[in-house]
């Protein structure tokens, strides 16, 4: 009764106690979902237009987050380090289409995804030799990202917002508006969008598989980079970000492959329900720590009951 | 948007051949898969305004044909001189670019899109307004779009598919899917039409309505039509010229009623003892 009463009945109590501090619980849950999201669509959309399960995403983030900073480094002033570092994105696109995809056009999904392996593998030690393998500080102040915090007191208590969270949380929401609007509204959205369906018919309606993978690729980076940013702020920038888009998986797993809604609505319900569980359940039942291994459980969980995901596109079959 | 409707009118765009004249010429092509031959050394033509059958028992090569002409495969040997211009090596896009549309024999088509958003599909490449207009949905791009939607909407009414349009495609019977699929084929206005077995997995009446269309599409529209195709009567119906493939190679050529009575057609139809 006791062990009932302090899972189903404590908690909520809790919550209901302090409600200035379920609010920023709350609010981190959304920081961190906001960056699962980032990540989960980067992998979206390269999964939507080619099927592949893109494993070098996270690496993606190191090192647009590293050559960021490397380039600060050598002396390149903070904001022109940016259009750069897209530059170089954009290259590795190119490189990544050239020398990867277009000689296993055809091939198995699995040899694709064993491709991107080798991808990550080329990175972490391209960007090793290049960057050396030492932590570094993203260059939060010379990109002008504020570093101040708002306070507020609602309901008699205290919540603090950081501003750089709230940049963030801004700037990620700028970003999946402007990819929402280019996938649903242009020419190229639409290819995208058609490559995924169905290959052969793309082809045939003059779609250039090369033009649009470099694309997919290319906005990926983009993406990369701005969670490289993001990410690099709070943690700093060192390979170990690379394991932090493996918590994308989750997101994926809820969200499905090939949607990039379900990416973002996955992404925030992770982030705020690992915050809620680790705070409400985890400190007091279990020792804490729960964030590491919280959202594969609850992947695992929802995917008994819906083995499509949450929000996966149900596939119309006939036969 | 008088140039538009224009358009419209003449769906086959003029490409300045005259009909009955050269538009496609294939010389000497072989295409191998390491070492399986698919094609060895055929060569044929397309005249403009015709109706070119492509037939041959399972596995002889037509399939193949088709994906060397619109530019899935490259051939290792010979030469295509499509519209006066010669090529090897090419990408299906650019195949497009130069007026060749095409459908599949197992019908290939965005599954979870609309009719109408398909057939949309098919005038991707005729669009010219940039991605800054695209992207705010207004001005030029808009005009362009309503075109489009136009040349779209008559593709509709003319396949009578119009019940359809708002309708998932992989929703529908197979019968409909191939009648989208010849959509947005026409949608590219295409001054070559290559038709993979359009009548496949069909029933009688959807086999009589398909025929009315590719005969319309022909008279009316001008386009220059290669089809393949297993249904014999269909074929000698409607094909003003016949090429007969057999194990990769060409084994006959010319009007129906001479393909017919053609003895190595026969044999390889019916099969001969060694």
């Amino acid at each position: 009764m006791d062990f009932l009463n302090s899972i189903l009945v404590k908690p909520f109590a809790d919550m209901a106690a302090a409600p200035d501090f379920l609010l920023q619980v709350l609010w981190e849950g959304i920081v961190s979902g906001v960056l699962y999201a980032l990540i989960a669509l980067g992998f979206v959309l390269i999964y939507k237009s080619s099927r592949i399960f893109n494993f070098a995403q996270g690496i993606m983030v190191v090192f647009a987050a590293l050559t960021l900073v490397g380039l600060h480094e050598k002396g390149v002033p903070a904001l022109l380090a940016v259009p750069l570092t897209l530059v170089v994105m954009f290259i590795l696109a190119v490189g990544i289409e050239r020398v990867v995809l277009r000689p296993l056009v055809n091939q198995p999904d699995i040899i694709l995804f064993m491709a991107t392996i080798g991808i990550t593998l080329f990175l972490v030690g391209f960007g090793e030799i290049i960057f050396g393998g030492e932590n570094k500080v993203m260059i939060t102040e010379q990109l002008y990202i504020p570093t101040g915090s708002f306070e507020f007191e609602p309901f008699g208590g205290f919540v603090s917002i950081e501003q750089k969270d709230l940049t963030a949380v801004i700037g990620a929401g700028l970003l999946v508006i402007a990819l929402l609007v280019f996938l649903n509204r242009s020419k190229m959205g639409r290819a995208i969008r058609a490559l995924g369906d169905d290959h052969q018919a793309a082809l045939s309606v003059g779609i250039s598989l090369s033009t649009i993978w470099v694309l997919v690729w290319f906005i990926s980076g983009i993406i990369a980079l701005a969670t490289g940013i993001v990410w690099g702020a709070r943690a700093g920038v060192s390979f170990a970000l690379e394991v932090i888009a493996f918590k994308a998986l989750p997101v994926l797993m809820l969200g499905g492959l090939e949607s990039v809604s379900g990416a973002i609505i996955g992404g925030l319900m992770i982030g705020i329900l690992e915050k809620l569980f680790e705070i409400y359940w985890g400190q007091p039942l279990l020792g804490g720590n729960t964030e590491t291994w919280f959202a594969f459980v609850f992947a695992l969980f929802v995917l008994l009951f819906r083995p499509q995901g949450l929000f996966g596109e149900r596939i119309i079959e006939r036969v | 948007m008088n140039a538009h409707s224009d358009a419209v009118a003449a769906v086959a765009p003029d490409d300045g051949i005259a009909p009955g004249e050269l538009l496609m010429d294939v010389r000497n092509v072989s295409l191998r898969f390491g070492g399986v031959k698919a094609i060895t050394d055929i060569s044929f033509d397309v005249r403009k305004g015709e109706i070119r059958a492509i037939i041959g028992p399972n596995g002889a090569g037509k399939t193949s044909m088709l994906n060397v002409i619109n530019g899935f495969y490259t051939p290792q040997e010979g030469t295509i001189t499509f519209r006066g211009k010669q090529r090897r090596a090419m990408k299906p896009h650019h195949a497009v670019r130069q007026g060749i549309a095409r459908t599949f024999q197992n019908v290939a088509l965005f599954k979870g899109m609309s009719t109408l958003d398909n057939i949309m599909a098919g005038r991707s490449v005729l669009m010219k307004r940039n991605l800054f207009w695209q992207m705010l949905w207004h001005g030029p791009a808009l005009q362009e779009e309503i075109a489009h939607r136009r040349v779209v909407e008559e593709i509709i009414d003319f396949l009578e598919i119009q019940h359809i349009r708002r309708t998932p495609v992989g929703k529908l019977p197979y019968g409909l899917q191939k009648r989208v699929e010849l959509g947005r084929a026409l949608a590219m206005e295409p001054s070559l039409l290559l038709l993979d077995e359009p009548m496949a997995g069909m029933n009688l009446e959807e086999k009589e309505d398909m025929s009315r269309f590719i005969i319309e599409v022909n008279r009316q529209r001008g386009t220059t039509i290669a089809l393949i195709e297993h249904d014999m009567g269909v074929v000698m119906d409607l094909s003003d010229r016949v090429v007969v493939l057999d194990y990769g190679k060409k084994i006959a050529d010319g009007p129906p009623e001479a393909v017919k009575s053609n003895q190595q057609v026969i044999d390889a139809y019916l099969g001969v003892a060694h």
